[in-house]
């Protein structure tokens, strides 16, 4: 699989460059602000990028299923309140900008102690002792207040006046910046990471642990080894979070994080490196823009899971790079035609399914807040019997057409694929 | 006296009650090409499970140029200069033809575990990789993935990966299971090839590649060695006749 590679290098400048640029298209010239919302979610992006692509590194790269992997990133948040409060003290003499480092090491002290005892199995066990680490740290983050600070958490204050460039970060953007040039570093370095020859044996030892080991590698320690340092970089995503929030709870390393991960990491697709990145951008999206618009913003997200990892295993990603092949034998005009004829019943059926959740979804939680569902300036009432009618005929009618056209959509792309194949293998 | 690379000594084997191997004694010389052939179920491959580590013994002793090995996990037999291929192909099917091999001279051209060295920068490991390829007729598979090769193209480059790190005791378990008559004849020209100047064992159950190949024949029935010399005198061996050969041969 070559698509691990940086070879399209113009596609990762471009996202750099609009990442740079974003806040700046909500930039409000009137009032010489900029957009909070916007700038809070971008930031969002970063942080979740990290941690999606290092548990990449275990999903993706290892074979490793791990369900405990915000606890590293919780780590790195918490350490990192600590290492605040200690700088804004005077007694740690520490630039702000170095501080998401020692967030880092934390992680990666926390991997090797939880690392030396999940890797001792791979597989199902691997994911069972994850399991179990993660419930373990967070009791421990309610138990043990010293450190995690019970229920509320434990807060900091980011202000600490050293800076490698003077900054003071009293406002988002800078913040914002910050964490863009780590999510870039730790990007860079974990991609680094996957052509080193740990990185090669990650991937060899997902493939096949036993010969491995009998071309010398112990399974056992590469697992390790990826572990540790999956948890190096999910601390330094833990240290991002805590200087933008400057607090820290027991949800920055509970169990609904460590799915999120795993979610954009796999919705983004695990094969290709950049993959978790799209996961992260597209799960944040969801999170932070259709929440505001829909109580029903995470059944969106389980259907979207459950469909990818029935229909797209390869996740995004995967779909995009399948792709690959057909445009660059210049041969993607010949689907244009069956995709219009899948995305209109898509189409419907999505809008039949969005209908009836937001309308069941309005009749309990929406009654109770005193909500009424109004669509294109005009009230919809959900006692009646017309608009579930209406949704469910779009549901059901968009399904069967859909199940038609994926028919013909498929037999166009089989031929495709069968046209290409020996162009393929010549090349 | 010639120099022993591989010596078994009074190996058994038992899964349960059932005894797989019952007292195995063998020497294998330095330099031998040495076939073990018998009947199915005679326990050929559970023997190179015991000698390569993937399954511990029950009771007895291997020794790996007079150094035992017996009771130490699979890498570190293979560090010490053992290597084998799989009866059922085993390789990385995800990985390119090049990463498969590449990966099999990593140890020991020293890489180890190291997280910090660049792979497209090791010239003398990327062009020794390429060679490799050039010499199991594999280049112009370079960069598909292994799973996608043909079955005999995939046993070429299992031999590869066996050979690659350089082992002096090579074990190939069926090396042409299920291959046509040309690609055995192509694959035991491979195996004559980068066998030269090494210890190889294998299981076989194709008498033409065994008598092609082996200088010393070995065979095991229930468990047991029945016989074990040169083809002329194996084959001439009544008790193997009867409990082998006899049977083929009819």
């Amino acid at each position: 699989m070559s698509g691990s590679r940086f070879n399209h290098g113009w596609v990762w400048i471009v996202t750099l460059v609009v990442a740079i640029a974003a806040p700046w298209a909500f930039f409000n010239y009137h009032s010489g602000r900029h957009s909070g919302f916007v700038l809070s979610m971008l930031s969002q992006m970063g942080m979740m990028s990290i941690l999606a692509l290092s548990y990449n590194m275990l999903l993706g790269q290892a074979g490793l299923f791990s369900l405990c992997h915000a606890t590293f990133f919780g780590i790195g948040g918490y350490a990192t309140i600590h290492f605040l409060n200690l700088a804004g003290a005077g007694s740690l003499p520490l630039p702000i900008e170095l501080i998401p480092f020692l967030s880092g090491l934390s992680g990666l002290g926390l991997a090797i102690v939880f690392g030396y005892m999940a890797t001792k199995q791979r597989a199902t066990a691997f994911a069972m002792i994850t399991l179990g680490i993660g419930e373990l740290m967070t009791t421990a983050a309610l138990m043990f207040h010293h450190f995690f600070g019970g229920e509320g958490g434990v807060n900091s204050n980011r202000m600490i006046d050293h800076s490698l460039f003077g900054l003071k970060y009293a406002s988002s953007i800078q913040v914002y910046y910050l964490i863009l040039a780590w999510t870039l570093v730790a990007a860079l370095a974990m991609f680094y990471l996957t052509q080193t020859p740990l990185g090669r044996m990650a991937n060899a030892t997902r493939d096949n642990f036993e010969r491995a080991q009998f071309m010398g590698y112990d399974p056992r320690t590469v697992r390790f080894l990826q572990f540790a340092l999956s948890g190096f970089f999910a601390g330094i995503g833990g240290g991002l979070y805590a200087i933008t929030y400057e607090i820290v709870t027991f949800d920055a390393l509970a169990a609904p994080l460590s799915a999120n991960a795993l979610l954009m990491a796999y919705i983004g697709g695990t094969s290709a490196f950049g993959g978790p990145i799209l996961g992260a951008v597209l799960i944040t999206l969801l999170q932070s823009g259709v929440s505001l618009m829909s109580n029903s913003w995470l059944v969106y997200v389980g259907v979207l899971f459950i469909s990818m990892v029935i229909f797209a295993p390869s996740g995004i990603m995967g779909l995009v790079m399948a792709h690959g092949p057909i445009v660059r034998a210049g041969q993607f005009g010949r689907l244009a035609v069956p995709y219009v004829r899948v995305i209109v019943p898509g189409f419907l059926m999505v809008l039949g399914f969005v209908g009836l959740v937001e309308l069941t979804s309005f009749l309990t939680i929406g009654a109770a807040q005193g909500k009424t569902l109004v669509l294109f300036g005009h009230k919809i009432d959900v006692h009646a019997v017309m608009p579930w009618s209406v949704a469910t005929a779009c549901l059901f009618g968009g399904i069967v057409w859909l199940r038609i056209e994926a028919r013909s959509f498929r037999q166009v792309w089989e031929k495709l694929m069968i046209e290409l194949k020996p162009r393929r293998s010549a090349a | 006296m010639t120099e022993i690379a591989l010596s078994l000594r009074n190996l058994t084997k038992a899964f349960g009650p059932t005894q797989i191997i019952r007292g195995v004694n063998l020497d294998i010389a330095k330099g031998e090409r040495h076939a073990i052939i018998g009947p199915n179920g005679a326990g050929k491959t559970t023997l190179f499970n015991l000698i390569s580590g993937r399954f511990p013994l029950s009771s007895g002793e291997i020794l790996l140029d007079d150094v035992r090995i017996d009771r130490l996990p699979p890498h570190r037999i293979n560090r010490m200069g053992l290597s084998r291929s799989f009866q059922i192909t085993s390789i990385f099917h995800r990985l390119s033809v090049f990463e498969n091999l590449r990966c099999a001279l990593l140890w020991s051209m020293g890489y180890h575990y190291s997280f910090w060295t660049p792979l497209w920068l090791q010239r003398a490991l990327n062009q020794r990789t390429d060679l490799m390829l050039e010499d199991l007729n594999l280049a112009s598979r370079r960069d598909t993935a292994a799973g996608l090769l043909s079955y005999a193209d995939q046993r070429a480059l299992e031999i590869g990966m066996t050979i690659a790190g350089g082992a002096s005791v090579i074990l190939l378990d069926e090396p042409t299971a299920g291959m046509s008559n040309t690609e055995t004849d192509n694959a035991v020209e491979l195996i004559r090839r980068v066998s030269q100047g090494k210890t190889l064992v294998m299981v076989e159950h194709d008498m033409k590649v065994v008598f092609d190949l082996a200088d010393v024949i070995t065979v095991l029935v229930y468990g047991q060695v029945i016989a074990s010399g040169p083809p002329q005198a194996v084959r001439a061996n009544p008790a193997v006749q009867e409990a082998y050969l006899g049977r083929l041969a009819t």
